[in-house]
Formats: structure tokens, C-alpha cells, sequence
């Protein structure tokens, strides 16, 4: 008796679990397959069926830049498809990168989470007959097709000076509040920018550069000291995201508001409110939209064969007119974007 | 019925409790065993997937899938062998992680490769003695143990490496790592993921080593007083989780090319969860090698069906967790009933063993 009862709970331990997974799974490949085919007639070898893979999915920057390629991609008429990993790690990309491999896709479209490790995936892919595009974040030139470059360090350091210039009517004091000290980025710009001053801009002086460290309070309270130190400053550059915020946030509650400028490099999700209360009136990046938007066009033209990524190629990129290849097969998107009051509300990033 | 009775007594003798069925067909205790239902429900997929989803099955997927699964498939097995032994390994992802910046470290460092993976598998048998050290000689419960360790090893390896990465390995290492067995899809790794999986399986099914840790699962002290070597026996399980993981690490090092401090961060949820699909019971004393390579492959094999459709990350995970959680709770559901049904005869599967041994 004993026995019988354990059996039957076995066996029907076991059929349950079976039963269980078996409807399981075949709801979820049911569902898988209906995407599949939806996505899959205008897949395959040859066709226009492109993969945009950011660092991560849930990012507001590569949702922008991601519907700049969709957008592009309808245009002309091919398959759009967005995948990625939920955190931005170079493995987690690889995954995805052999997938669309084994999709025969046209071309991937990548944001490289490190310029290394997905290297021999991305070669993989391309023995495969994927042509590869990386966007804002490059891999070693070897292991991709094209790069679409978001801006060069001249036209960071440009803009910024430009920017700024207009700001304070081209003469008195600034400062430059930048990221850490041996931030090679921020040094290189921060040099060009130096230079372009001395060269074009004799009546402004750069009286000192201060450094946050990329942190919000110490970015704050070096805004402070600026300020006590220099009581004539007309203006602060500062090329990092995390510096003009907190340079923003101390000049916004302080008697400085409207008579001291600040322009640099940040999102337009952070800048909103001191664009909205006047205490900045211009500052750059790129447009992440049209980065994606720009980097489906070159993936068409690598896939109709229109482009190989030699120096010189040209391709046409719809509203954003026709495009030419430079050295190590990059793309350069152009000048650098700059959000005002009158533009930035088209943007959520 | 009193026939019954002794067999069933001579069956409960014989303790692991998959072979407390006696009296049936031999074709039904094959079949209807929580492994082979994992082993049917992967064919099912695989096929499924074969008829259903575009590119499946190219050699490219064979490929993928097995490089893909190759960390958690070796982590598994000594895994196993520690969750049935009614302990658990938390550090193992981490121990991934610190031998991988230890290669990475001492090969640019300019030592020579062999001399690195050496050091590396030294460091995961020091990692798993710490954790073996702690749990049988201080008496801490391995959970405990492991959470400690898992962010001690990962800590180490952040530090040591900061947020950099180290990519320059030999070329021939790199390449072996993702090489193919010539004239087969099959990657290399696949040569001794067998030979380690025959070796766990022969420890586990085969030896006395092995009925020890059943009977470690089922209880530890009716296990010392039959004679096993609970504290050894569990000391040198852990010795063996550090050593395959560092194993583990190196591979995934080579495998990208790249040595980080937060590589394989989260890859021991990814293998106990596939332990437990593949039937070994979270509570101890039951579970076998094959039924976790098989959960293995399945959790890998849907998860790259599912990607070649199209199917979002998100979906995907949601889809495995389920699938986790309906084959843990089906047998914890299903146990209950019976317990249900049965009074306080059957109360629990762990007495049986004990109250008639």
C-alpha cells in the first residue's frame, strides 16, 4: 500500500513536471515564432534587415539614438530590430552578436561596451556576411566595417569656445570647471580649446582650470570657489556632463544666475531646468538621433555594396544629405549639436 | 502486503531515494524520473525549435550554444555534487572573476600563459579550501560562508584590476579556446567538459565517495554514524567547486579575449538555477549528474531559440524563471500533497532513510 501511494505520487511528480514545461514552452516559442516570422520575411542574406545593438537596453541615450536608425530604416524600406543586454557588459554583448550572426542579418549595428572583447565575435559575424557599424562607442578598427563617429575632439573644443564666446561678447574672465585631472578626453579638449582662445579670442583669458572629479558635490563646490576667487568671471566652460549640472545647480540659486554664462558638453534631460530658468542659455552634444539615423544609412550602403569603408567612398544619408568616408573607415556625424530653449524639448535623453 | 512492506524496507535500505522504486518495471524507473523528464523536455525543444525557429539549425547554433553554456556546464558538476550534500556555493562566479584578473594580471605581467593558468587554478583551490575551511572546520553554514566570499573573492579581483581590462593574451590560447573539434561544429571546451563530467558522474553514482554525500543530503548525522566522513567529504566538494571555477575562469577569460574584475557577475544564479532544473533537490540527498546537463543545455538551447526569434531579454528571462520556479514547486507542491495523503508516515522524504536505518 505504502509503496503503491509513493509511486503513483512519483510518477505523477514526474508526468506534472513534464505537462507543466512542455505547455510552457510551447507557449513561448509559439510566441517567439510569431515574432520570428514577422521579422523573418524580411530577413536573411542580402536584404535590408538591420540589428541595432546598444551598450544596454533601458538607456535613454540609446533609445534615442536606436529610433534615429528605425526612423532611417523605415525610410528606405528595410527591417529594423533592436536587441541588447539588460546591463552594459562586453560579454553580455556577445550573445547577441552571434545571434545575429546566425540570423544571416544584413548588417549589425553596435555600441561597443569595450573596444576588445567582442572582437572575434564581431569577425565571427562578419565571416558570416554581417557587415558591422559600431556608434558612439568604437571597437579596435580591425573588427568592424564602418564607425560612425559622433564628433571629433576640434569640434568639441570648438563649439565650446564658440559657445562661450557669444555668451560673454567675446572678452572678460573664464574658468574651466573640468572632469578629473588626467581624464585624457578632457586634457585633449581642454588644449585645443586653449589654443583656439589664444588664436581667436585675445580678449578673453582662461584664468584657471579646476577639476571635480566627475562628482557632483566636489563639481559644486569648486563652482563656489571660482566664483570667490575671480569676482569679475564672465563665463565657465565645462566639458563634462557632471560638472556643468553641478556648475548649473549653484549658479541657479546664487546671485551669479544671468550675469555669469555657462556653456559645455551634457544631456538635455539634465539641463532642461536651467535652460527653462535662464541660467544657461546654450550648451552642446551630439544628437543621438541622428548618430542611429546616420549609422542605418551607412549600414545600407555597406550592404548594397554602395561603400566598402575605403577613405574617400560617399553614400547618401537621407535628410542629413550625402557623407564621405575618412581614414580607418570612420564616418564623422559632424559639428556638435547645441541645445537651447528653442530646441530642447525635442529631446528626452 | 507484507511482501510489500519488505521490499519496500529492503528498497529504503538501499538509501538514495531514486532507487526506492523498486518493484516496478525497469522501463518505468527510467522513465518516469524527474531526469528524464528534463532529458524529454530539452529533445521536445530542440525540436520544437528545429521545426519553428529560422536558423536554428545551422552549425553556427551548435557552436554558440555550447561556448555559451560551457562556464555553467562546468560549474555545475561539482555544484551538484555540493547541493546534494545539503550545502550551497555562492562564491563560484566570483572565484570565475578573480582567477580571470589573476591571468590577466600575471600574463601582462609578462609571465608565460601555462605558468598563469597554473597560479590561477592554485588560487581557486585556496578560494575553495577558505570556503571548505570556514564551513567544516569553524562549523558556519555554508550560505553564510559562500555570501561572504562571494563578495571577498569579487572584491579582491575588482581591486587588483580597478575597472580596466586586460585583452592581450597569446593568440594561441585565444584560438584554442573558441576552436572547433576539427570537422564538427563542436567547440574544443566540449573535450573536457565530458572528461569532467564522466569523472563527477563516476564520484557521484559509483562510488562510496558518492553515496556518502547522498547520504550527507539526506541526514548528516545518521550519514557520520554509518561511517562517512561528512566534514572531509564536504571539504574536499568545496576544494573541487574553487578548482572548476577557476578552470571556468580562465576558459571565459580566453574565450573574450578580455580579463575583468566583474566578469561572470551573477553566473552562480545562471547555475544553481540550472542544477535545480536539472532535479537536484535544493533540500539535499537527490539529484544526478545527467539531469543537470541536461537542465543545462535546456536553459541554454531556450534561451538561444528564443533569442534567433526575436524574443526580447526581458521575455526571456520571465519565460526561464517560470519554468524555474514551476519545476521547484511542482515537486515541493507535489511532495506536500502526498505528505497529505500519507500522514505523518511520510512526512518527510529525509526521515525515511533515518527512522529505518
Amino acid at each position: 500500500m505504502f509503496s503503491q501511494r509513493i509511486r503513483r505520487g512519483r510518477s505523477v511528480t514526474a508526468l506534472a513536471a513534464v505537462a507543466v514545461s512542455v505547455a510552457l514552452v510551447a507557449t513561448g516559442c509559439a510566441g517567439g515564432n510569431g515574432n520570428g516570422d514577422g521579422d523573418g520575411d524580411g530577413g536573411g542574406d542580402g536584404e535590408l534587415s538591420i540589428t541595432f545593438l546598444p551598450k544596454n537596453l533601458g538607456n535613454p541615450y540609446f533609445d534615442t539614438s536606436n529610433a534615429g536608425g528605425e526612423e532611417a530604416i523605415d525610410e528606405f524600406g528595410g527591417t529594423y530590430s533592436e536587441v541588447g543586454p539588460s546591463e552594459a557588459s562586453p560579454t553580455s554583448q556577445v550573445s547577441f552578436i552571434q545571434t545575429a550572426a546566425q540570423q544571416g542579418v544584413g548588417a549589425l549595428v553596435i555600441s561597443a561596451n569595450d573596444p576588445e572583447a567582442i572582437c572575434d565575435a564581431l569577425n565571427e559575424a562578419r565571416d558570416a556576411g554581417v557587415k558591422v557599424v559600431t556608434f558612439d562607442s568604437d571597437t579596435n578598427p580591425e573588427c568592424r566595417d564602418l564607425f560612425i563617429n559622433q564628433a571629433t575632439a576640434e569640434g568639441i573644443a570648438k563649439v565650446q569656445v564658440d559657445m562661450i564666446a557669444e555668451q560673454i561678447g567675446d572678452a572678460g574672465q573664464i574658468a574651466i570647471l573640468s572632469a578629473s585631472a588626467n581624464a585624457t578626453n578632457q586634457n585633449a579638449w581642454i588644449k585645443i580649446m586653449e589654443e583656439e582662445l589664444a588664436a581667436n579670442h585675445p580678449n578673453i583669458e582662461l584664468v584657471e582650470t579646476v577639476y571635480g572629479d566627475d562628482d557632483d558635490q566636489t563639481s559644486f563646490d569648486k563652482t563656489a570657489a571660482l566664483l570667490q576667487t575671480y569676482p569679475d568671471l564672465k563665463g565657465i566652460i565645462s566639458p563634462t556632463t557632471v560638472g556643468i549640472t553641478a556648475a548649473a545647480r549653484y549658479l541657479s540659486t546664487s546671485e551669479y544666475k544671468g550675469t555669469v554664462a555657462l556653456t559645455g558638453l551634457g544631456t538635455p534631460n539634465q539641463m532642461r531646468e536651467y535652460v527653462e530658468d535662464g541660467t544657461v542659455t546654450e550648451f552642446a552634444l551630439w544628437n543621438p538621433g541622428d548618430l542611429g539615423y546616420l549609422a542605418a544609412y551607412g549600414a545600407k550602403a555597406l550592404i548594397e555594396g554602395d561603400i566598402t569603408g575605403e577613405e574617400g567612398d560617399t553614400f547618401d544619408a537621407g535628410r542629413l544629405g550625402e557623407y564621405t568616408v575618412e581614414a580607418d573607415a570612420t564616418v564623422l556625424l559632424g559639428d556638435p549639436f547645441r541645445f537651447n530653449a528653442d530646441n530642447i524639448g525635442d529631446f528626452d535623453f | 502486503m507484507s511482501d510489500t512492506i519488505l521490499r519496500e524496507n529492503s528498497a529504503v535500505r538501499r538509501a538514495p531515494d531514486s532507487y526506492r522504486a523498486h518493484g516496478r518495471p525497469a522501463w518505468q524507473r527510467v522513465l518516469f524520473t524527474r531526469e528524464s523528464a528534463i532529458i524529454g523536455l530539452l529533445v521536445v525543444v530542440i525540436l520544437v525549435a528545429l521545426a519553428t525557429v529560422r536558423n536554428f539549425d545551422s552549425p553556427l547554433t551548435v557552436t554558440y550554444l555550447l561556448l555559451d553554456v560551457a562556464p555553467i556546464l562546468l560549474i555545475a558538476l561539482p555544484m551538484t555534487l555540493i547541493i546534494v550534500s545539503e550545502e550551497i556555493d555562492l562564491s563560484v562566479a566570483s572565484t570565475v572573476g578573480l582567477s580571470s584578473v589573476i591571468v590577466g594580471i600575471l600574463t601582462q605581467a609578462g609571465l608565460p600563459f601555462e605558468a598563469t593558468a597554473l597560479v590561477a587554478l592554485f588560487v581557486g583551490v585556496i578560494a575553495g579550501a577558505l570556503n571548505g575551511f570556514l564551513i567544516t572546520v569553524v562549523g558556519l553554514p555554508s550560505l553564510a560562508v559562500t555570501i561572504g566570499t562571494l563578495a571577498l573573492f569579487r572584491g579582491i579581483a575588482v581591486g587588483l584590476l580597478g575597472t580596466t581590462a586586460i585583452t592581450d593574451f597569446p593568440e594561441f590560447w585565444t584560438d584554442l579556446a573558441q576552436s572547433r573539434i576539427p570537422g564538427t561544429p563542436v567547440p574544443s571546451i566540449v573535450i573536457p567538459i565530458v572528461v569532467l563530467a564522466v569523472a563527477f558522474a563516476i564520484l557521484l553514482h559509483f562510488t562510496s565517495f558518492g553515496r556518502g554525500i547522498y547520504a550527507i543530503g539526506l541526514n548528516k548525522e545518521a550519514a557520520a554514524f554509518s561511517g562517512v566522513h561528512v566534514d572531509r567529504t564536504k571539504f574536499l566538494l568545496f576544494v573541487s567547486s574553487g578548482l572548476v571555477s577557476a578552470f571556468a575562469g580562465i576558459f571565459f577569460t580566453l574565450r573574450f579575449g578580455n580579463a575583468r574584475g566583474d566578469n561572470a557577475i551573477g553566473l552562480e544564479l545562471s547555475i544553481i538555477a540550472a542544477v535545480l532544473l536539472g532535479g537536484v533537490s535544493i533540500f539535499g540527498g537527490r539529484g544526478a549528474i545527467h539531469g543537470v546537463i541536461a537542465g543545462v543545455l535546456l536553459i541554454g538551447t531556450l534561451g538561444s531559440a528564443l533569442r534567433l526569434a526575436n524574443v526580447t531579454s526581458d521575455v526571456i528571462n520571465v519565460i526561464t524563471g517560470v519554468l524555474l520556479v514551476l519545476s521547484v514547486v511542482s515537486t515541493s507542491v507535489l511532495r506536500w500533497v502526498r505528505s497529505k495523503r500519507l500522514g505523518s508516515a511520510g512526512k518527510s522524504r529525509k526521515e525515511v532513510p533515518a527512522s529505518s536505518g
